[in-house]
């Protein structure tokens, strides 16, 4: 495993891409075929299960440390990660013979049909026979959560690079249900095929948001208007009866949306660019629905008829295997609106166009954002082409702008990862009858600078600790934006805030002035 | 409340017998200063008392007018019956215990130390006492060090590589205390460069006739980036200026302090490198510190001071915790 080691060391000392991908590419030049395959599944989340309770993994940690559990607790809540806290609590006293990585896991593996007892001494014994990152690195086998910092993508392209294939067939290979018990290095990337390169998508055109006056970017009749959905930017490919669904993260998806695999049986030799949306009875549900779906590698029928997925098409790309990228989009629309009429499939939509003839109509559309579910408004050149990657003048997102309120900050929680063992994670109130009623937390929108400030305000004002949290004197006020309110019984407010961020701290505001809750409920439509 | 032989009050740790602060962070007349880092050694006191060494440490930061007077270490000043004397506490340069007997009771504050001797500071001693107020910066198990040796040979490995990819290896290194010990310390590789901050300090310690093994030369806008190819260059904390940066040419960064040895603060710092060597002690030195002083009384000030005195209390030490304005280790706090 010392390669291995070596490898996570490398990718985790880095913050450079260049560096992740060259690291990896390394390791494989050298690694055997199974430490290949069983690193591609560790970074792929195909990790063997965990063998034994976390709880246990504590004791039996704080039991070599010769240390109290409550000890191991306070060491936990700093370190802000279990395998790292257990690597640097357990001092090393003996040597393991060095194996690799793949008869490590087959050790990992062992231990799940092993009694308690036996669990113990082995774990004990590999912990003991090795160094600090060994130990953290087997620790991350053992729990699960390979979290260091490689994505799908890094991964594929330093594959691409060592097999000297195309992106596209390492990223469609990796994709699917292979377990790298049932399968071998070859089989699943080396093996030729020869429909490898339908998978290939188109890079996504990008767009800027309208940063002048409608007067200034034309005439209105040479726009088109379309709804910018809230959902997941998606390119979905079928070549040759096979269907292909890519993120706009450039990240192969298709597993999880079997709605539309059947797709197949309607349309051939198309790419088509659209957003992926939860939509029930003919309208489309929040993206608080989609988010249910986004993060499931499998999905349970009642997930699928709970949130079921579409496809709101608004672009398409290649038509009767032809790239048609460079034909205005009046007439790649014409195109795709005959196809899905044709196609006549539940889950694929039409994004319809927005009418206006004026600008002043386009405000009144926007104005409806809201109520429709929607983000806004994208305008598009009538005719303009299909261009890569983020490029201004022919299309313009026109987003609405995000609800705002300003908050108290009531509670901390040290972060993870990165952020480890600084208070990252903030809770904050509003007033209702003289008291502070939390509402939501929120992580992001602060500039590394602040995040000290905030962290050191948050030392210096605790009033209580809970663990990882700390409740702090209510003294800062947060102008808080986000994108959407519901009604929500599960939280205390009786409220529930889309994408809460930190739009700026308040210095200026004294917390009698933050809002109340009446009035973030009155934000509700 | 019963009159301690030490007191914890608004300006800082107080024996009211002899009317003396120790490491005040307010205005007082009289000062026992443990070391010369800036948290200990504040400006404003009338009178200051301090190690030999740390006397032209002190006046380089707080002026060359203060009114100190300098000790050696075990000797004895009496200031009405309490009995005063300075032990060696291996943090820095001069850093001192303050040892304070009054009619058979003795009392020793630690300051900041570390039980590793460095090859420069003189090594820590642990001196007997009813009650010892102990700093605990790193007082959590997860912190345990490497001896110095080792850390050093991974510091020259890591110079070593940048010289083949001829790169710059760029260091920063608190500039009292850290910078010296890898100027000590540091196998004669390539050329050092200090940053002006570090050359100062430098000075101040030399004075007292203490060698640093390794030359060095303070960075100057003469220098062109083929100086820099394979040297390493020692900066505080805060590290390097765009002018410099563009001198310099290709570069890398590594850090030394104790809190590498957590992998959020390594990642945060976004460095090539992090070593984990600090001048304060690990766990296992403040364990063996305590336990070396045979004091019944511990009192935990600067760290994590409520879980290390809750584990003193477990291995049956009278042990409580008291607020001070000292910071520990430089660049994180946790």
């Amino acid at each position: 495993m010392k390669a291995f080691t070596t490898l996570v060391t490398n990718i985790d000392s880095s913050t450079k891409t260049t560096v992740k991908v060259q690291s990896l590419v390394n390791y494989f030049q050298e690694a055997s075929d199974e430490d290949k395959l069983w690193t591609i599944a560790l970074f792929t989340h195909r990790r063997p299960k965990r063998p034994v309770k976390t709880s246990l993994l504590r004791e039996w940690a704080s039991e070599l440390a010769n240390i109290p559990l409550w000890l191991f607790e306070e060491s936990y809540h700093i370190v802000g990660d279990l395998a790292e806290t257990i690597a640097l609590l357990v001092p090393q006293s003996a040597h393991e013979p060095p194996i690799g990585l793949s008869k490590w896991i087959g050790r990992v593996i062992a231990l799940r049909d092993q009694s308690e007892e036996d669990k113990k001494a082995a774990i004990q014994k590999y912990w003991k026979g090795m160094n600090q990152m060994e130990r953290f690195v087997f620790n991350k086998i053992l729990t699960g959560g390979f979290r260091i910092g490689v994505s799908q993508k890094l991964l594929t392209k330093a594959l691409a690079i060592y097999l000297e294939q195309d992106e596209a067939v390492v990223a469609h290979r990796l994709m699917g249900n292979w377990l790298p018990n049932q399968t071998t290095f070859n089989q699943l990337l080396i093996e030729k095929d020869e429909h490898d390169m339908d998978a290939k998508p188109y890079p996504f055109y990008l767009t800027y948001a309208l940063d002048k006056d409608l007067n200034d970017i034309g005439e209105p009749k040479d726009w088109i208007a379309e709804r910018k959905w809230d959902g997941i930017r998606a390119q979905v490919i079928v070549r040759n009866k096979e269907i292909y669904i890519w993120s706009r993260g450039e990240e192969l998806v298709t597993d999880k949306y079997p709605e539309l695999h059947l797709l197949t049986e309607r349309i051939d030799n198309c790419v088509l660019d659209g957003e992926l949306m939860a939509y029930k009875d003919d309208q489309p549900l929040s993206f608080h629905h989609l988010q249910t779906r986004i993060g499931r590698k499998t999905v349970s029928k009642k997930l699928l008829s709970d949130v079921p997925v579409i496809l709101m098409a608004y672009d398409i790309l290649e038509y009767n295997g032809k790239d048609i990228r460079s034909t205005p989009i009046k007439e790649r629309r014409a195109l795709l609106e005959n196809l899905v009429i044709e196609a006549n499939y539940t889950s694929l939509k039409l994004s319809e166009l927005v009418d206006f003839k004026n600008w002043k109509d386009l405000e009144l559309e926007k104005d409806k954002s809201r109520a429709l579910h929607c983000e806004g408004l994208m305008l598009k050149k009538k005719d303009s082409l299909y261009q890569v990657g983020r490029v201004k003048g022919d299309w313009w997102k026109w987003k609405v702008e995000p609800y705002t309120i300003d908050a108290v900050l009531t509670y901390a929680m040290r972060g993870h990862g990165r952020r480890a063992n600084l208070y990252t994670d903030y809770t904050f109130g509003l007033w209702e009858n003289g008291v502070l009623v939390t509402f939501t937390k929120a992580y992001s929108g602060l500039t590394d600078k602040e995040i000290l400030e905030i962290d050191r305000f948050v030392k210096q004002n605790s009033i209580q600790k809970f663990g990882p949290v700390r409740s702090v004197k209510p003294e800062i006020v947060f102008e808080l934006a986000f994108e959407g309110i519901a009604i929500s019984k599960r939280h205390k407010s009786g409220v529930a805030v889309r994408f809460p961020r930190i739009k700026r701290i308040r210095y200026d505001k004294k917390i009698e002035e933050a809002n109340t809750l009446d009035e973030l409920k009155a934000l509700i439509e | 409340m019963a009159k301690t032989l030490l007191q914890f009050t608004k300006k800082g740790i107080y024996c009211p017998q002899a009317k003396v602060y120790i490491d005040p962070w307010k205005s007082v007349k009289k000062a026992i200063i443990t070391h010369a880092h800036a948290d200990h050694s504040r400006k404003g006191m009338e009178q200051y008392l301090a190690h030999h060494y740390s006397i032209p440490i002190m006046k380089a930061r707080l002026g060359n007018n203060i009114n100190i007077q300098g000790l050696a270490y075990g000797e004895v000043i009496n200031i009405n019956g309490v009995n005063f004397s300075l032990h060696p506490a291996g943090h820095v340069v001069g850093s001192a215990q303050v040892r304070v007997e009054y009619k058979g009771e003795i009392w020793v504050v630690s300051g900041d130390y570390k039980t590793e001797y460095d090859g420069l500071s003189t090594a820590f001693e642990a001196i007997k006492c009813h009650t010892f107020i102990t700093e605990c910066t790193f007082g959590l198990p997860i912190f345990q060090w490497q001896p110095q040796n080792e850390i050093i040979s991974n510091i020259e490995q890591w110079w070593r590589k940048n010289q083949e990819d001829k790169v710059c290896s760029v260091i920063s290194a608190y500039s009292l205390g850290k910078a010296q010990r890898l100027l000590h310390n540091l196998p004669d590789i390539g050329s050092i460069y200090v940053h002006n901050a570090v050359s100062q300090m430098n000075k101040a310690i030399e004075v007292n006739g203490i060698q640093l093994t390794n030359t060095y030369q303070v960075i100057n806008g003469d220098l062109s980036k083929s100086d820099f190819q394979k040297a390493l260059i020692i900066t505080p904390n805060g590290g390097l200026g765009n002018n410099l940066q563009k001198q310099i040419g290709k570069f890398v960064t590594a850090s030394c302090s104790g809190w590498m040895q957590l992998r959020g603060a390594r990642r945060r710092q976004n460095l090539d490198k992090g070593f984990v060597l600090s001048d304060h002690a690990d766990w296992t030195g403040l364990n063996d510190a305590i336990t070396l002083t045979g004091a019944e009384n511990v009192i935990c000030t600067h760290g994590y001071s409520e879980t290390f005195s809750s584990w003193l209390r477990e291995k049956g030490l009278n042990a409580s915790t008291e607020h001070t304005l000292f910071q520990g280790e430089e660049g994180d706090t946790v």
